[in-house]
């Protein structure tokens, strides 16, 4: 059985890849976003242990590879006896992955904010968590925005490594019509400009947010 | 029954993962130095807007950082050869990490050399410097020693990223710990003992760039 | 009876002690300079008064809210102690009025309803009674300190205290804010304020402190202790001041 592929059944197909791509990164980046949320109150907490867990929480997934994240999710949860899909493998290692980037990013705008406004919150009697919530934190969420929306294009490009565990998203699509076609060039720069479509309005929109912020200050 | 651990393949294979974490640091070595090089001359094209050189270099910082590095890895060595352009894995994957380092580098060091004081640069005009003298003498070094701990970060997240190499068959840690488990099936244990290899040549490369930053770049020996 | 007292109390930055037993008694009403070089101890001592540093050794009572060694109620203590720092500290996020009206929501639970009157009074007193809209990067840095004074006060303290509130203020800014606290002087306001406006020390404070070295120099009325300082370290202090 020989199939003949035209360019217009390889982008189709592409795009049929890409949906999952797409599909993976915005559950990664949400749910991401609210585990990292968690991680950051742990690491902002007064609370030492809660603290500590925190750091090494983040400086073991941002010290090692996604690839390893996902391998040992991957195979861990087989071991654990859960029957894991590629799917849910990548969708809970990249999940964690980004956690972890997203609470330290966060971490930073946190502490960016001046000490003054944590001396003037503490002058005027208000607890530490009422500081968080009045005063520190929306602060803190406007200079998050940014760097946030900025951290969005590596969970796109990450979700590109779900291929090697068996995850049909773009990258994997392109690897199979690769070897259907025997057209790598065409493919991979499909495949590249695919990425590219979905990244580049993203670090465009993240810098013009910084921009607007640094006018704005 | 409960599932047993057993180390004893890996460890039986220790040779093997340390040869592999070898080769990953010598292809980071490698991409680090031509990657932060390409850097340096991105960022004073782009700092210089020596047309049409700065445009070039926009072009391929953008297209770098918003596409994945195994695409890019895929692109190269897969995609090139139908163009004649043939390469070993190992020429593709070091290819690989000094085009995807480059592009962030510049960046990067574009930024330090942005930061340059104005009067630094009067200081050196009113001293008749050329522009190559003040750049060589007067900007380089306190941009590079501004960004170093950002392009610390970035040399590490490449290293981090070369796993992926093993995917065209580039013999690094990965490759090796890959054929470590398709022998003796304990996915598990090769893929933990595999990550911690990587936290700690992580750590080592952070310690070792930090002291590398304060001797040369910084150029003040403690 | 004082409204403030505090004994004995020593505070140290790691093994730099920068405050070596002070005791000083503020009655009600009282208006008290707090002068000396930088690194005389005076501002620390000004924060260990809200607990904004700890206090390593001695005690503190502000209208019965005591502090031992350090160790008591500090939030107790802080609604009954305001304070005016040098680069205001305004919070960005909320208009002037919202600055105003945020502790008294939160920290007593007051009604918005009830804290929006508070804040409109306070502003009112401050002379800023138009702006209760304006956000702080759309005020003066002299408009800016006054509503910081009207923040401090809608937490209604038994006294207030003022770290160098005009020291980051344009020259042409500092009157207004001076007339303010003259204003609350006049009212019968307890204050303690570190202070490089020696003229306004004098002709507003009943009583003028003169750190050196972690520790209470020399103390007295103001207008005596500037006219004929008794130490050789404030004479040079003065000279040095009035020069300037």
């Amino acid at each position: 059985m020989f199939v003949q592929f035209s360019t217009w059944d390889i982008v189709r197909n592409l795009l049929e890849g890409g949906k999952w791509t797409l599909g993976l990164s915005l559950i990664a980046f949400f749910l991401g976003g609210g585990v990292g949320l968690v991680i950051l109150f742990a690491r902002i907490a007064h609370n030492r242990l809660l603290q500590s867990l925190a750091k090494a929480y983040i400086e073991v997934f941002q010290g090692t590879p996604l690839l390893m994240q996902l391998f040992i999710v991957f195979f861990g949860l087989s071991l654990a006896g859960v029957d894991v899909s590629p799917w849910f493998a990548a969708a809970a290692g990249l999940t964690l992955f980004t956690s972890a980037y997203l609470a330290e990013i966060w971490r930073g705008c946190v502490e960016s904010v001046p000490r003054g406004q944590w001396e003037a919150s503490t002058s005027l009697a208000l607890s530490y968590p009422q500081q968080m919530r009045y005063v520190v934190l929306p602060q803190a969420l406007r200079i998050a925005i940014a760097p946030t929306v900025g951290f969005s294009v590596q969970v796109v490009k990450g979700t590109a490594v779900t291929s090697i565990i068996g995850f049909a998203e773009l990258t994997k699509t392109g690897s199979m019509l690769a070897n259907a076609t025997f057209q790598p060039f065409l493919v991979f720069g499909l495949v590249a400009a695919a990425y590219f479509i979905l990244c580049y309005p993203l670090s465009l929109y993240a810098k013009s947010l910084e921009k607007k912020f640094h006018v704005a200050r | 029954m409960a599932y047993q651990f057993d180390f004893t393949p890996v460890l039986d294979n220790a040779g093997l993962l340390l040869t592999g974490a070898g080769f990953t640091l010598a292809l980071t070595a490698v991409g680090a130095v031509f990657g932060i090089g390409l850097g340096v001359l991105g960022a004073v094209c782009r700092a210089w807007k020596l047309a049409p050189f700065d445009r070039l270099f926009g072009l391929y910082v953008e297209v770098i950082r918003n596409t994945p590095f195994l695409v890019q890895l895929f692109f190269i060595f897969f995609g090139l050869p139908s163009l004649g352009v043939k390469m070993t894995e190992w020429q593709a994957a070091v290819l690989a990490m000094v085009i995807n380092l480059g592009a962030y580098s510049t960046e990067i060091i574009r930024a330090g050399i942005q930061a340059t004081p104005r009067g630094q640069l009067e200081a050196a005009e009113s001293l008749a410097m050329t522009r190559t003298q003040t750049f060589k003498h007067v900007v380089l070094r306190p941009a590079l020693a501004k960004v170093w701990p950002a392009l610390t970060s970035q040399v590490i997240i490449v290293m981090l990223g070369s796993a992926v190499c093993s995917q065209i068959a580039t013999e690094e840690l990965t490759f090796a710990a890959n054929f470590i488990q398709s022998r003796s099936f304990r996915a598990f244990e090769t893929y933990f003992v595999t990550t911690a290899i990587y936290f700690v040549m992580a750590l080592l490369i952070r310690q070792l760039l930090i002291q590398l930053g304060q001797r040369v770049v910084v150029g003040r020996a403690r | 009876m004082s409204l403030v007292k505090i004994s004995g109390l020593h505070k140290y930055f790691g093994s730099n002690h920068v405050l070596k037993g002070i005791d000083l008694d503020v009655a009600q009403g009282d208006v008290i300079a707090l002068i000396g070089r930088s690194g005389s101890g005076k501002s620390t001592l000004l924060r260990t008064i809200n607990g904004l540093e700890t206090i390593d050794k001695g005690e503190l009572v502000v209208d019965g809210t005591a502090l031992h060694d350090g160790k008591g109620d500090l939030r107790a203590l802080r609604q009954k102690v305001g304070m005016v720092f040098q680069q205001f500290n305004l919070f960005p996020h909320l208009t002037a009025g919202q600055n105003v009206m945020l502790a008294p929501t939160v920290v007593k639970g007051i009604s918005k309803r009830d804290a929006e009157d508070i804040a409109r009074e306070m502003l009112l007193k401050v002379g800023l009674s138009d702006k209760f809209n304006s956000f702080p990067d759309q005020l003066s840095g002299g408009q800016q300190q006054r509503v910081a004074i009207a923040r401090a006060l809608a937490m209604q303290p038994k006294v207030l205290l003022c770290d160098e509130i005009t020291s980051a203020l344009d020259p042409e800014l500092v009157s207004e804010v001076l007339a303010v606290v003259r204003q609350l002087a006049t009212e019968g306001m307890t204050l303690i304020m570190v202070t490089h406006e020696m003229r306004f020390a004098r002709d507003v404070g009943n009583k003028l402190i003169f750190m050196h070295h972690g520790l209470i120099h020399e103390s007295g009325d103001p207008k005596a202790v500037f006219a004929n300082p008794q130490t050789p370290e404030l004479a040079n202090f003065v000279g040095a001041v009035q020069m300037a």
